[in-house]
């Protein structure tokens, strides 16, 4: 599955695309199928995502998981600063 | 120290409000991200991994108590309560929002720092030597040379974009400990027949083709540095390659010319240069380095120790180191506790060590290329005391230049270039060590490691280096051996294949190993490797 | 929104500009446009017959229009020097202190943001090709 991804322009945050919004948590995230270009085009000019990109992702136990690691501790928060986690369920390395 | 003049806090000023009209714009859609990245990021505002990421810069690593506090009230009102301490005498911040960054530069300018020229394809931060003023073998203190590079480099009109970032060193010791020899300038600061000048290196740098910088000019005199550094800078911006970003540092371009090439070309542009005046008059560098004068210095101090608690006696062996002035020692504080990460300090550590300077080092302190920091002037009878306030509030590591006191770049646990996480693999080595006793017997050792090829973890250099790459989706850790940034420099080597987290912390206990076996008398583990080669080594790791 | 900046009051140029090579050829013209990677010093036995050169961005990134600006004002060229193509209005700060003194920009420019852009810096660090006299020069008074 593809996941959209980016950051918010004001405060930077790791956003998703949830199918009608973004949100800080990849649980949250659709797959965005064939669309993912036109929605990441209309979303940046909108100045709701900035910098957005698409990623591979498959469907993990409490909703979608990013394949790569960088995706995965982007989506979970550094893991030497379990303090600071958005996520705390996220596997860093892939099964 | 320098002081800013209104000239330069003008500078500083009118640069914040700069950037709060074009960070107003972005936020309105009236520029592209493509347009606003060029113009965040000579003002340090990285878009990383998981947020925006601010880098200020502390020029030639030095700063006063009030600019180490304000480095800790931005910590605590803007990020989550942490800076990183950085490899060119930067601090990072990790998590700013873009809408505050205007207001954290406006705080910055307000005790004389700023943001400006720390990324981007330009001149960054000028760096040196973290003893300057303080060190016993320098020649002169180099940071007037690098403070007139530093009003020289802003908003240098031509030099704003350059094929690729450009780093600056100036140094006035035989000994290096500003990793001169591997910046695109080096400048070391000597004396010929009773005058200064300048022995000049270009063409160093690590990242994907390391090299270390040959002498182009054995003697420029002070007063026509400038002109002869932008006579280099020229023919960078001119020749340089703009058709590949890796080979776009003005080593490859040395490298493709050859140094005679490039020094012919440098020569007639600086015959050129010399005659347009651009050089400012040495009233300016004097009256720089008026602010850079010795401090009052007490007289007739105890050079005595107490060294009866065993703890403080090994951190006075490990971390002080000797003082040009009589009565005076150099403390070094780790930023590398056993576990931690290295280079990251909390709000309340930045601003205690902003405390101890005012109260024990004239208010003034440095950071250092290695993420440590130092308080340069600190009597000796004051020692204990320090030593007991940094104890006790976790800065206390006694184990500079040692096995744990490791190099590390953020990694990808911060860092959107990183294949592979740096700071677990720091961590897990200076556990390894603490627990298995070795450390002290190993004596100096530099470990440094990278998480990707661009080496901001300085492993090309490491007597010991690490770089984290991407195999196939998952990390894997590459060795390197015989490394050094210093005066004795030179690259790294690689083992042979990589490993993983664990396998890369046995296979440095097996080199390690290898070299208590094998020193002979007073052998660092660098001199071992040299003599031995990398054969025997590689048997150890590999079998 | 202006798509043309003019510094010269009003004495610029309007013949079109050749290439570097038709203009060393056996070219009459008096207007010659400049690529990145070409040598502006190769203009400089010319430059009493040059009205207008014209130095091309094509990215706004590559920054060797800044040097061949600031060369061939430094070798006493007093015609236009025009800047065309990708050109920004965070760039023409640094453009003038190189020596442009006219602006053709391929996305039309806000007259008042130009205006803050370039009144942005009382004063500057370095001597180029601008007049300005840098920070030092009046720190201790030398021209």
């Amino acid at each position: 599955m593809k996941l959209l991804t980016g950051n918010d322009l004001a405060t930077g945050d790791v956003i998703w695309w949830t199918g009608s919004g973004w949100s800080l948590h990849v649980g949250d995230a659709v797959d965005a199928g064939a669309e993912g270009e036109a929605i990441l085009a209309r979303e940046s000019e909108a100045r709701r995502v900035n910098a957005g990109y698409i990623i591979d992702a498959e469907q993990g136990a409490n909703g979608p998981l990013p394949l790569h690691i960088k995706e995965r501790i982007r989506a979970s928060g550094p893991t030497v600063r379990a303090d600071l986690a958005i996520n705390t369920d996220i596997p860093i390395v892939r099964a | 120290m320098y002081r800013y003049d209104n000239y330069d806090q003008a500078m500083v000023d009118a640069r914040v409000e700069e950037f709060r009209d074009q960070a107003r714009r972005r936020l309105a859609g009236e520029m592209t991200e493509d347009q606003f990245k060029p113009l965040r990021l000579m003002n340090g505002l990285y878009l990383q991994l998981h947020a925006y990421m601010l880098r200020v810069a502390i020029p030639y690593g030095t700063l006063s108590g009030p600019q180490m506090r304000m480095l800790g009230q931005i910590a605590r009102k803007y990020d989550k309560g942490y800076g990183h301490f950085t490899t060119r005498q930067n601090i990072q911040y990790n998590w700013i929002k873009l809408e505050d960054a205007a207001d954290i530069l406006a705080d910055l300018a307000s005790v004389e720092m700023h943001a400006i020229q720390t990324s981007g394809n330009c001149i960054r931060n000028i760096s040196s030597d973290q003893y300057a003023g303080v060190a016993a073998d320098e020649v002169t203190d180099p940071r007037p040379w690098a403070e007139l590079l530093r009003q020289w480099s802003s908003f240098h009109p031509e030099f704003s974009y350059l094929p690729r970032k450009f780093k600056i060193a100036v140094i006035a010791s035989a000994q290096d400990r500003a990793a001169m020899r591997l910046h695109d300038i080096g400048l070391e600061l000597v004396k010929k027949d009773g005058v200064i000048g300048a022995k000049v290196f270009a063409g160093g740098g690590m990242g994907r083709t390391p090299m270390v910088a040959p002498e182009i000019r054995d003697f420029v005199t002070e007063d026509e540095i400038i002109a002869y550094v932008e006579a280099c800078l020229r023919v960078y911006n001119r020749y340089g390659r703009r058709d590949n970003k890796y080979k776009a540092r003005i080593k490859i371009l040395v490298h493709e010319l050859g140094v005679e090439e490039y020094r012919r070309q440098v020569e007639e542009e600086f015959a050129h240069m010399k005659t347009l005046g651009i050089d400012p008059p040495v009233a300016e560098l004097d009256r720089i380095r008026s602010y850079f004068a010795d401090p009052a210095y007490e007289s007739g101090l105890s050079e005595e120790v107490n060294r009866s608690d065993p703890d403080f006696a090994l951190w006075l062996d490990r971390n002080v180191v000797a003082h040009k002035q009589p009565g005076y020692a150099i403390a070094n504080i780790s930023l590398k506790p056993v576990g931690g990460i290295p280079g990251d300090a909390t709000a309340e550590q930045i601003e205690l060590m902003a405390d101890l300077a005012e109260r024990y080092s004239l208010d003034e302190l440095r950071v250092t290329h290695a993420q440590n920091i130092v308080l340069p002037y600190v009597r000796k009878a004051d020692l204990y005391a320090l030593w007991k306030e940094l104890d006790e509030a976790g800065l206390g590591a006694a184990n500079l230049d040692r096995i744990s006191d490791i190099i590390a770049c953020p990694g990808l646990d911060y860092c959107s270039l990183a294949n592979a996480r740096s700071i677990p693999v720091a961590q897990k080595i200076a556990t390894r060590f603490a627990g298995n006793g070795k450390e002290a017997a190993i004596g100096e050792m530099k470990l440094k490691i990278s998480g990707c090829i661009n080496a901001c973890g300085h492993h090309h250099a490491g007597h010991i280096g690490i770089l984290g790459v991407d195999r196939k989706g998952t990390e894997n850790y590459q060795l390197l051996l015989g490394g050094s940034g210093a005066e004795d420099c030179s690259l790294g080597q690689i083992t042979g294949p990589g490993f993983d987290e664990n396998g890369i912390v046995d296979a440095v206990e097996r080199v390690t190993d290898l070299y208590l076996a094998q020193r002979s008398e007073g052998e660092r583990f660098l001199d071992t490797y040299r003599r031995l080669g990398m054969a025997p080594f590689k048997e150890a790791i590999y079998g | 929104m202006v798509d043309h900046l003019d510094f010269r009051n009003g004495a610029v140029s309007t013949e079109t500009p050749v290439s570097i090579e038709e203009f060393l050829g056996a070219s009459n013209a008096t207007a010659v446009r400049i690529e990145p990677g070409e040598d502006a010093r190769a203009l400089l036995p010319h430059l009493d017959r040059l009205a207008l050169v014209e130095v091309s961005f094509p990215v706004f990134g590559d920054g060797r229009g800044y040097s061949s600006a600031r060369i061939l004002r430094e070798a006493g060229y007093q015609g236009e020097l025009r800047a065309s193509g990708d050109v920004l209005v965070d760039q023409l700060f640094a453009m003038r202190r190189s020596g442009f003194d006219s602006f053709a920009p391929n996305a039309p420019l806000d007259p008042a943001v130009v205006k803050a852009s370039l009144e942005r810096y009382a004063d500057v660090y370095q001597k180029t090709v601008d007049g300005r006299r840098p920070v030092w020069a009046k720190r201790h008074e030398v021209a």
